[in-house]
């Protein structure tokens, strides 16, 4: 058993992990995936239908799992369809989270009823001691409607408070509204508000369409016209308008012979409409879908899809291959499977520990370096897609500090098979994961650089060796902790070891010194390069300063026999809190006591952090009598 | 007294003090970044770094608390200098510490000369316009034209910080003395009819009659500007023309005739001559296509050196700036509905420095790490 333990652990974790790119939901029939490989133009980018699901999601309602009225659970790509098409069923879906008690008041909404009530026993209990939810914290779009004119009369008042200086309700009541408006534009993407039959509508007008035109060139000319078909045409116009205004996402493709910046919203497509003196074919295809799908006739819808999918990739080939990797890379979420792993590599270097040392220790090294293929290959697929180098938002930076720091403890575990290194790679991998996942509830991930940052070889070097300097000095602080934990708590920590997590603190801490200093001043050579100015005291640079100069002073004061190993460890600790403070807090600056919403649940989260590496530095620094492994 | 001079420099060379100051600069980077919030970051460069103490307002006080940025910037470079000329021994096995502190302290050096010579300016360039100067971003001037000829106009330029001092000025080219009588570094300038209850003006010609200044507290956030005002008085020989209230805020010039000439009076943002004059061709601003996040800024100038010779154009785009007569020029802004272009003006005859220094540390730390590395290999291989 003990030999093939790390081949079976390895391989499982693989199967796992591989499963996410074969597997949909059972509900989700090929047709309706098909349907979310669909490109359209949305926040600057050509991106499939099913990453506008995905992102919308997480911004209104923090999760990807939509749960219709009667308990059945929807794909993204199935929400997306009913908001556009069935929008009195979307309506219905809880998919708005609302957490503030004063907003809840103000939708109507109190302890009595938000209560979830259980039928079974089991479940009863389960919600007592808190494992079920015993409140709702989503409601329907039906739900809020009726409250729309008060929500909008706080967001007014709220909008004009400066964000970092608004209460939490004022917080929330912007959130709301954002959300209501984000899943209006959608609604109102392919379809005009309260369309029953769009299609028999645009069918309708390919008819009324030679004649209306006439009449309304003759009415502008001042000849004799008919009244009634020119009133309708232009009655339809006025429609399109509202369309074209009430949405941001610009569905329909350039025709043959335009440019890339040529896409439009269907509003636009359709006012186009009248100057060719036909009904555009690609609003068409989405009306034609739209009839399909509000019939549930399966066939027509698959037979659409298919046939507009087609035109689009000969007309479009590189955006539709490219949009149809980011949908197998949404739905295989290789990074939610990379979290785990980690996770399982951390238990099985602590068991290595304790028991099974050889097996466990291989089987973390294997999961460690499965996770990091892993992530490498999710991290290549996100840069092929945005045509950038690894790091380009909050996000990325955390996928690719974690990326970072597992590549160095690989490379320590390789060196000193203690599976210390495998230990640390879990605890950060999983750590960054976890806040990568976090971040991504802020909306699209593959965001558009603003005109400062566009600039790839900047990114590329100043901003990939600065990330690679904080995930060092996390590196340095996670192993100082392992040693901490380890020593206090257990007796595992023996001279050698400890020797040995010494040598690889002092190692990571003189990388990360060359690494954040290097990437510090390549910041102030690009600050010199775009604002004329080498430095400027600016938060962000100030924090990646504070980095270097720590490092600096970790390595000053143990040559100079300040510190010892102990020392050496508490001072890599709060390399810890140094860069977290670079890392989140420069952002949260100005916010402080008055952070509030998101940035209060991260404020919290620093605060809560920085606590928890004191406590270690006290720990640390606890007489070596009261460690158990120095005790003997 | 040779026992009192060795316990110095043993403090000075000593790695110790090293630590205390690095530990020491931690806390005043950290804290000026806090204090950023409340002062706006070109106060706190004033307050933290370009200062030898951190002074701290304690019930009407001015009390040092901290070292400054000069303070621990100058006693790490002594330490440094000191450090390394004390144990400098040569051969290769510390030659990557040697190169990486010595660029330390020429980056130490660099920013200390930059920080003294370096000036910004900014310059606004409406589509088509033409400029042969640029415009300081915080500090004003008395400007007193002679404008009797059409084709040329004679200007006396007078700082603010003279009008500040209150102190007469006499200049050849004015037949008048120039006398400050008020001085706001910072004000709010309404019309007379709408401020009720002001104190009666001094100022009795122009457009001084007609508005109330009101002084304000100098502002140092990002954002906002500070408006100064002054009334100053012009005395002939034969006694006073009177008294005329400028303010950058009035936007209409005031005119006189004195001893036979015509004259212009004006506060203005200083202003920066150069030998060249920029045109602005054109300014762009791209967008991704749906949205409002910026894609681009662009603006197409033309330099024109006096003698009508070697005119060219260039593009100045984010992370592209001109670099022309000792001054760089880059895309900072725009304004008035992307009609206007603002470009950032600077003159730093040091900046090659830092990147001579963090070419020199960077080396010097590759070199030093590689050492290391290799060592530990060997080791880890023979054992």
């Amino acid at each position: 058993m003990s030999r093939r333990m790390p081949i079976f652990v390895v391989l499982a974790a693989a199967l796992c992990a591989l499963s996410g790119f074969f597997s949909r939901p059972a509900s989700e029939s090929a047709a309706v995936e098909a349907f979310g490989r669909l490109p359209v133009l949305a926040e600057g980018r050509i991106k499939p239908l099913d990453s506008v699901a995905r992102s919308t999601l997480l911004v209104i309602q923090g999760r990807q799992r939509v749960v219709a009225p009667d308990g059945t659970e929807l794909a993204p790509d199935q929400w997306l369809l009913d908001a556009l098409f069935r929008p009195e069923r979307a309506d219905s879906y809880r998919t708005f989270v609302v957490d503030n008690t004063d907003l809840l008041l103000l939708i109507g909404k109190n302890d009595e009823n938000l209560a979830i009530r259980y039928k079974s026993t089991g479940q009863q209990l389960a919600a007592i001691l808190d494992i079920l939810p015993t409140r709702q914290r989503r409601m329907s779009f039906n739900e809020i409607a009726p409250y729309i004119p008060e929500v909008e009369a706080q967001y007014k008042l709220a909008e004009a408070v400066e964000a970092q200086a608004r209460t939490p309700f004022q917080s929330a009541v912007v959130q709301l509204y954002g959300d209501l408006s984000r899943y209006v534009r959608i609604r109102r993407c392919l379809q005009p508000d309260g369309s029953a039959d769009f299609l028999g509508e645009l069918l309708h007008l390919q008819e009324a369409l030679p004649d209306g035109i006439e009449a309304v060139r003759a009415k502008q000319a001042g000849k004799p016209h008919d009244e009634a078909k020119a009133e309708a045409l232009i009655e339809e116009g006025k429609r399109f308008i509202a369309m074209s205004d009430g949405t941001d996402i610009l569905a329909i493709a350039p025709d043959a012979g335009e440019g890339p910046s040529a896409w439009r919203n269907a509003g636009q497509a359709l006012l186009g409409s009248f100057a060719r003196g036909d009904v555009d074919t690609s609003v068409l295809a989405y009306a034609g879908m739209g009839y399909a799908w509000r019939r549930g006739d399966e066939a027509s819808f698959a037979h659409i899809v298919k046939m507009y999918g087609d035109s689009l990739a000969r007309r479009f080939p590189a955006q539709v291959r490219k949009a149809r990797v980011e949908t197998v890379f949404n739905a295989a979420e290789p990074f939610y499977s990379c979290m785990l792993i980690y996770l399982a590599a951390f238990f099985f270097a602590a068991l290595s520990w304790l028991r099974w040392a050889e097996p466990a220790r291989v089987s973390a090294w294997g999961l460690v370096a499965l996770a990091w293929a892993l992530a490498t290959a999710g991290i290549a697929t996100r840069m092929w897609l945005e045509g950038r180098p690894p790091v380009t938002n909050l996000y990325s930076s955390a996928l690719f500090i974690g990326w970072g720091s597992v590549a160095l403890c690989l490379v320590l575990e390789a060196s000193f098979k203690n599976a210390i290194g495998s230990a640390a790679a879990g605890a950060i991998g999983f750590a960054t994961l976890m806040i990568a996942h976090h971040l991504a509830l802020a909306g699209d991930t593959l965001e558009m650089m603003r005109a400062v940052l566009d600039s790839n070889f900047w990114l590329g070097t100043h901003v990939v060796v600065v990330t690679i300097g904080y995930a060092s000095t996390f590196l340095a602080g996670m192993l100082a902790v392992i040693y901490v934990l380890r020593g206090v708590f257990t007796s595992t920590l023996d001279r050698g070891t400890a020797d040995s997590l010494s040598r690889m603190v002092y190692g990571i801490v003189c990388f990360a010194t060359l690494f954040s200093f290097a990437g510090t001043t390549l910041g102030g050579i690009w600050a010199d390069q775009s604002w004329g100015r080498f430095w400027g005291w600016d938060p962000k640079e100030n924090g990646a300063l504070i980095i270097v100069i720590w490092n600096a002073l970790i390595l000053h004061a143990r040559w100079a026999g300040i510190v010892r190993q102990r020392g050496l460890m508490g001072l890599a600790i709060f390399g810890n809190i140094v860069t977290s403070w670079s890392w989140f807090g420069t952002n949260m600056l100005g916010i402080g006591l008055h952070s509030y919403g998101f940035t209060q649940a991260a404020f919290w989260w620093l605060s809560a952090f920085i606590a928890s590496q004191l406590a270690l530095i006290a720990l640390c620094a606890t007489p070596l009598e009261r460690w158990r492994s120095f005790r003997a | 007294m040779a026992e009192a001079l060795r316990q110095i420099r043993s403090i000075l060379v000593s790695l110790r003090l090293t630590v205390v100051l690095l530990a020491l600069s931690i806390v005043l980077v950290f804290w000026a970044t806090l204090d950023q919030v409340h002062l706006g970051v070109w106060a706190v460069q004033q307050k933290f770094f370009h200062s030898l103490f951190v002074f701290v307002r304690v019930g009407g006080l001015q009390v040092p608390v901290f070292p400054g940025g000069y303070l621990i910037g100058g006693l790490l470079l002594a330490n440094l200098v000191s450090a390394h000329a004390y144990r400098f021994r040569a051969g290769w096995g510390k030659a990557g510490i040697w190169i990486a502190h010595a660029g330390l302290i020429l980056l130490l050096l660099g920013e200390l000369i930059s920080g003294l010579l370096q000036q910004d300016f900014q310059m606004r360039l409406d589509n088509g316009e033409t400029k042969n100067f640029s415009e300081s971003v915080r500090r004003y001037e008395l400007a007193i034209v002679d404008e009797t000829d059409p084709g040329f106009d004679g200007v006396v330029a007078i700082p603010a910080s003279f009008l500040a001092r209150g102190a007469a000025v006499q200049n050849p080219k004015l037949p008048f003395r120039v006398v400050p009588r008020e001085f706001y570094p910072n004000s709010a300038i309404q019309m007379r009819g709408l401020a009720q209850g002001a104190p009666a003006p001094i100022a009795n010609r122009g457009l001084g009659p007609q508005i109330a200044a009101q002084p304000l507290e100098v502002t140092y956030r990002e954002n906002e500007v500070n408006i100064p005002f002054a009334s100053v008085e012009l005395e002939g020989p034969e006694g006073s023309l009177g008294i005329w209230a400028v303010s950058p805020e009035l936007g209409a010039p005031q005119r006189f005739d004195y001893a036979g000439r015509k004259w212009r009076i004006a506060m203005r943002p200083e202003r920066h001559y150069q030998p060249f004059s920029l045109t602005l061709e054109k300014f762009s601003h791209d967008i991704y296509p749906g949205t409002d996040i910026p894609k681009n800024f662009s603006s197409k100038v033309r330099i024109d050196l006096p003698g009508g010779d070697a005119s060219r154009e260039v593009l100045i785009y984010m992370n592209n700036p001109l670099r022309y007569g000792g001054l760089t020029f880059y895309q900072a802004g725009f304004e008035n509905n992307d009609q206007t272009t603002v470009l950032q003006v600077v003159r730093n005859p040091s900046w090659l420095v830092p990147y001579v220094a963090c070419a020199a540390i960077t080396l010097g730390l590759v070199i030093q790490f590689l050492t290391h590395l290799v060592g530990f290999a060997r080791r880890r291989a023979a054992a």
